[in-house]
């Protein structure tokens, strides 16, 4: 219930909410959590295995219990913590894995034969048949035991990723964090100062205590606001690091728009932030870690920090009478508070004998919690004292077994935690943390003066580290008693008593797993599930660590604890992945005909990050077969136009460019004469076809080198290294120019008569031969005519700069149309090509060579290239390896897919007896029948041989007559025309 | 993981292709042991590494990187041109 | 057949494509564009850059100005001359090669425009890091960029002329939301 005063929440603003279809009322400045508490609500969620009635445990991000589905529809978001969740007018949540309802739900049945289901009970019963695991056993476990689901739609939030740079970043904005942010920010650095609160200040904000003579959360907000007038300091509040990564690297969660009820549209819900420092500062403070009785997680039961935090922060009492006990001083500071407050306290109790107070309320020394009751919220809290058994009336159990040091993030690059026996629990490793420096609790450094301290000394050492002075920085005074505890994991005693309350993990299961040997603490883990739920075992796995060493007959420090890793919270993944939807995948490449392309209907393909026309379609054309068939017949018959803008293009220049090309080319380029043109076949080192293309010689030291498309890229970055690392002592230079030209292939018998037209001047074959190239102008633009051919026809490629391209390929196509030719597309070119044999990576799939493909003549003996040495092994040439070939079918009309394989006729079409595979194949309208490219053992021995195809996939088989790989103008008459 | 490339900076990960390991090319026409050794047989050490990376989104410099395998942690980098030197 | 003539057309549509939160998204006029490479030895080209244009040879991350001319450091080995043609002297000192088509330009101007690019870019943007004068080749939303910094708040990006759409609809994306920050 709400308190009548205090709290750093504003009163004047009330907001209404729903929780399971209830409305309620909070304020701002509330939490989800603190409201429900606020009103009353004790169980808010049901356990995750046994479907036990479950309250809120904490008022952080370490929440095992409290979580809930936020919004609905397509918005519905699992698993959201309440005491993370900022409450906002209209917010909607419900509570989660329970059916029908959180008061009655029928799978608490689970509870009532718990002893069937502790730890490794699925590993040991549903075993057999095997065939049940996948369709009975998983999804009925599936169903039962688990947390929030998604909806199932679409996300239609936006998110958001972003980039920071900063010299100091400061993990939390407690005492220790703010400080640290004060020494650094006066010295002039940039900082960056994250906290996952929405204000900063930590443990301030909860703390009834003063420091510099003021309340601890004013002081907290004059710190802020001196930052803040700092221009070199960034607060980023709502912002968790989750995880450290090498050379400074932070990942950093920021809620953006979860705490409002209305979002801009582009606003996004979250962003992930990837925030590079040369120095951190981790105050990320210390968890507070409960102890183990049975029924220790019954509605009511909670961390006695957290307790402070809804009194002090919040003004709302989780009960009318208290119970409050622990190991250590922090039980003290909660019962003074809750007097303080107004609230009753039913009993102090501190498992230390020697333990005093001088709070009214009544105390017991040298005493434990055995055992409480209530399971739809706490009635009784029984107590072991030197006396016997005391039983005390109480609807609210604060506990404090200790506190953990938050060093998660200093494990993240393999730092090891070290035991302290001082505090009772791990401290960051002194090194292994390049440039992460900890601080304030998640040092050790408990009390506030002495976490003020060492933020400030923390800041002061990375300032020194980066070269700076470091100002003096006074601290102020704050409460300095010594932090005292007295290690206690668990109460013996009868029943369950829990150690991971979101996996439903109890001591009995880390004892089973214990007896079975599963003594490693991965092990544990990994058989009893401990630590591996949303939370992951924030408040449980120390305990859990200590209760498996005592088990086992080791300390704490022997047992070792488990490795942390990234994230420290969950991160969405539409958070690591924003930008990444629809368009945001990948860039798009457009060539310059893309719009008139697109004004033609021609559907667009990918080819890599490009979009080119798949074909383009005419009056009448109902498939695409038909549109292809028409194109190819154009070309074949007249004359065709096609974007070949994509193909890479590497203009290559210096003293040494010819020996360049000779050295990364199989064949030989130093002898090509000025003006001429040559197929290149370009090898890995290992001997394997790399690339293929054309380059021409544009002057003395001057080439022009043409790739694929798809290898544009891998080729550039193979010249380069060619260049920088194996030669580096040649002048080469190289330059891509594939987005400054536009070019297009002008292929077809009418190309000459074309571009005669459109050029006003004679191409013959005595002023540009085949493979020839020369300079052109079409009024004062100049460009590049080459006389090549993929398409087996007399065929041209005309360049022109970019800017050009769309105004010279609309009326290109135009001619073209009127000579009863027309712009054709990439079906087509794949037809025209495989019809002539030609290559693409459909062949060139990075496990062919030159001696498969037919080409090993190309690679010279006169000169050193790359992959020479590896082409020359005996394996790579030997006559039975599958080669190219062509492929036809006999007989009536029949299919031949790419991906099919070859095999001998009578033998089973098994892989053992595989002859090869199909690679390339099309519909050749020119000849009336399909043509195929594929690979098969000693192929070109086997020309005139019968070879079955079976695709298994499709269940189609076909007989194939083997044949030469080109199907038309075998003696190359018409491109040299 | 940051690189830092002589011509341009501390810079992030992103910007960078990995080119394998700084390995001497053999060079001679034949296969031998050598060109074995080059193209499939690596060495995996537990730490100094020394690597190739282009800074293919960069400035197109190849860099020769020295790296501890155990810690990530980057030792040098070079302009690959100069010898790595 | 009509002669043929030719339409030169920028990769997009110059001028103002948005305006939010103070800062716009502007796509510049083509410029002319060329690519200088020296070779080995630098000294011949820097002199004749400073005879012919007035213009210092910039060190690596840095521009270098002149009246109606400037001169990118844009690479290893590399120079991009932006505004005049080259002057023939240049040819005898450096290879030279036309990029004027080949690049796609933007100006991102205005308060917010650090934020934007923050979203797309992981260079550091600090003013300390990356100064205005300076200039960098980078990544930019997966696409390789040169990203040049005007003035305190203002950055030029070039893209390839093929991906300008992209560069638009990401750089408009991110302005949005950046400006959506300011709204609540």
């Amino acid at each position: 219930m709400r308190l009548s005063t205090g709290g750093q929440i504003d009163r004047s603003r009330p907001l209404d909410f729903r929780f399971d279809g209830v409305a309620y009322s909070g304020y701002h400045g509330d939490t989800l959590a603190s409201a429900l508490m606020a009103n009353g609500l004790k169980v808010v969620g049901r356990s995750f295995k046994y479907h036990r009635p479950r309250g809120i445990f904490s008022a952080g991000s370490e929440e095992p219990n409290a979580l809930v589905i936020l919004g609905a529809g397509a918005r519905a978001e699992p698993n959201v913590r309440a005491t993370m969740q900022e409450l906002f007018a209209g917010l909607e949540a419900r509570s989660q894995n329970r059916w029908p309802s959180l008061d009655w739900d029928v799978m608490e049945v689970n509870d009532l034969v718990a002893d069937f289901l502790g730890a490794g009970f699925y590993y040991k019963t549903f075993m057999w048949p095997k065939a049940f695991w996948e369709k009975l056993y998983e999804p009925v476990i599936r169903r039962a035991a688990g947390l929030g689901a998604l909806s199932g739609q679409a996300d239609p939030d936006a998110n958001e990723k972003a980039f920071a740079h900063c010299d100091l970043l400061v993990i939390g904005a407690g005492p220790a964090g703010l400080m640290a942010a004060l020494q650094a920010g006066e010295a002039g650095v940039d900082v960056i100062l994250c906290d996952e609160d929405r204000t900063p200040g930590g443990s301030l904000l909860s703390s009834t205590e003063d420091v510099d003579g003021m309340a601890a959360p004013d002081w907290a907000a004059e710190a802020v606001a001196r930052l803040e007038a700092m221009p070199n300091v960034r607060i980023m509040t709502r912002t968790t690091v989750t995880g450290v990564y090498d050379g400074g690297t932070y990942g950093a969660l920021e809620r953006v728009g979860r705490h409002l009820q209305h979002r801009p549209g582009p606003l996004p819900v979250d962003c992930f932030w990837r925030i590079v420092a040369k120095r951190a500062v981790l105050a990320a403070g210390a968890l507070e870690r409960p102890v183990a009785f049975q029924d220790n997680d019954r509605p009511g039961v909670m961390l006695s920090s957290a307790l402070r935090a809804y009194v002090n922060r919040y003004a709302v009492a989780p009960g009318s009478s208290v119970t409050v006990f622990g190991n250590n001083d922090d039980a003290h500071r909660t019962a003074r508070d809750l007097l303080a407050a107004g609230v009753h306290v039913a009993g102090l109790i501190d498992a230390r004998h020697e333990a005093t107070t001088d709070l009214d309320l009544p105390f017991y020394p040298g005493a434990v919690v055995s055992r409480v009751t209530g399971r739809m919220g706490l009635e009784t809290v029984s107590l072991r004292t030197h006396k016997g058994e005391v039983k005390l009336q109480s609807d609210c159990l604060a506990v404090s077994g200790g506190w953990n040091p938050s060093l998660h993030l200093t494990c993240h690059l393999n730092g090891r935690p070290v035991w302290d026996e001082g505090i009772a629990s791990f401290l960051p490793a002194p090194e292994g943390m390049p440039g992460l420096i900890p601080a304030g609790g998640a040092a050790g450094h408990f009390p506030t003066w002495e976490a003020l301290e060492s933020g400030r000394a923390a800041a002061a050492r990375a300032l020194e580290e980066m070269g700076h002075a470091v100002p003096h920085q006074k601290v102020p005074e704050a409460e300095g008693a010594p932090y005292s505890v007295k290690a206690l994991w668990h109460v013996p005693g009868k029943g369950r008593a829990w150690l991971d309350l979101a996996n439903d993990v109890t001591v009995k299961d880390v004892r089973t797993a214990a007896s079975e040997n599963f003594r490693s603490v991965e092990h544990m883990k990994r058989y009893t599930t401990q630590g591996m739920a949303p939370d992951q075992g924030k408040t449980s796995n120390l305990s859990a660590m200590a209760v498996l060493g005592d088990a086992t007959g080791r300390d704490v420090a022997q047992t070792g604890i488990t490795t942390y890793r990234p994230p420290y919270v969950p991160v969405p993944i539409a958070a690591m992945g924003a930008g990444g939807k629809g368009r945001g995948f990948a860039p798009e490449r457009l060539t310059t005909s893309h719009g008139r392309s697109l004004a033609m209907n021609a559907p667009m393909i990918e080819a890599g990050l490009w979009y080119r026309p798949s074909y383009f379609p005419r009056a009448g054309e109902k498939t695409w077969r038909q549109s292809c068939d028409r194109e190819v017949s154009m070309v074949r018959q007249s004359v065709g136009i096609a974007d070949v803008s994509t193909l890479g293009k590497i203009d290559i220049q210096g003293r040494d460019a010819g020996a360049f090309l000779d050295f990364v080319y199989a064949n030989t380029f130093s002898t090509l004469k000025e003006g001429r043109v040559r197929y290149g076949l370009m090898l890995r080192e290992d001997g394997h076809v790399m690339d293929d293309g054309t380059t021409a010689r544009l002057g003395p030291q001057h080439y022009l080198m043409t790739t694929t498309t798809a290898a544009a890229g891998e080729v550039m970055g193979h010249l380069e290294f060619a260049a920088q690392v194996l030669r580096p002592d040649w002048d080469v230079r190289l330059i891509s120019v594939t987005e400054q030209w536009a070019q297009f292939a002008v292929a077809g018998p009418q190309s000459r008569a074309l571009l005669e037209e459109v050029l006003g001047r004679d191409l013959g074959s005595d002023v540009l031969p085949f493979m020839g190239w020369m300079p052109v102008t079409i009024g004062d633009v100049g460009g590049r005519l080459f006389r090549i051919s993929f398409s087996g026809e007399l065929a041209y490629e005309l360049a022109l700069p970019a800017r050009y391209g769309e105004s010279l390929f609309t009326q290109l196509v135009k001619r073209a149309e009127a000579r009863g030719g027309g712009a054709y597309g990439m079906e087509a070119l794949n037809v025209l090509r495989i019809e002539k044999g030609l290559l693409t990576h459909a062949e060139l799939h990075g496990r062919t060579t030159a001696f498969d493909l037919g080409l090993d003549r190309m690679m010279s003996r006169k000169k050193a290239f790359i992959g020479q040495a590896g082409a020359s092994r005996p394996g790579l040439l030997a006559e039975d390896r599958e080669r190219l070939v062509g492929l036809r079918p006999v007989g009536a009309v029949q299919m031949i897919p790419a991906g099919a394989f070859l095999f001998n006729e009578g033998d089973e079409a098994v892989r053992e007896s595989a002859q090869g595979y199909v690679t390339s194949t099309a519909f050749s309208p020119t000849l009336g029948h399909t043509v195929a490219l594929g690979f098969l053992k000693s192929g070109p021995d086997r020309i005139g041989e019968r070879i079955r195809m079976v695709d298994h996939l499709r269940g189609v088989v076909t007989l194939c007559e083997v044949c030469e790989p080109c199907f038309l103008d075998p003696e190359g008459e018409r491109p040299r025309a | 993981m940051r690189l830092t490339c002589p011509l341009c900076g501390e810079r992030d990960l992103r910007e960078f292709t990995y080119r394998g390991a700084a390995l001497a090319r053999p060079e001679g026409e034949a296969w031998g042991d050598d060109w074995h050794d080059y193209i499939h047989l690596r060495d995996n050490p537990a730490g100094e590494s020394r690597e190739y990376w282009a800074h293919s989104t960069g400035c197109a410099a190849v860099l020769l990187v020295t790296r501890d395998t155990r810690t990530h942690e980057v030792l040098g980098s070079a302009l690959a041109k100069g010898g790595g030197a | 057949m009509p002669e043929l003539t030719l339409i030169a057309q920028n990769a997009l549509p110059q001028g103002v494509v948005t305006t939010l939160a103070g800062t716009r998204i502007e796509v510049l006029p083509m410029r002319r564009l060329t690519a200088l490479m020296p070779g080995p030895d630098a000294g011949p080209l820097a002199e004749a850059l400073m005879a012919q244009h007035g213009l210092g040879l910039p060190a690596p991350g840095a521009v270098e100005h002149a009246e109606q001319a400037e001169c990118l450091w844009f690479g290893m080995g590399q120079y991009l001359l932006v505004g005049p043609a080259p002057a023939p002297g240049l040819a005898e000192a450096a290879t030279l090669t036309d990029q004027s088509d080949a690049w796609a330009t933007v100006l991102l101007e205005g308060p917010a425009a650090r934020d934007v690019l923050a979203r797309l870019c992981p260079l550091d943007l600090r003013a300390r890091a990356f100064a205005p004068g300076a200039t960098a080749r980078t990544e930019l939303a997966h696409m390789a960029a040169s990203v040049t910094r005007t003035g305190p708040d203002g950055f030029r990006v070039m893209v390839f002329r093929s991906m300008a759409e992209t560069l638009l609809h990401e750089l408009r994306a991110a302005l949005e939301a950046v400006a959506a920050r300011g709204m609540v």
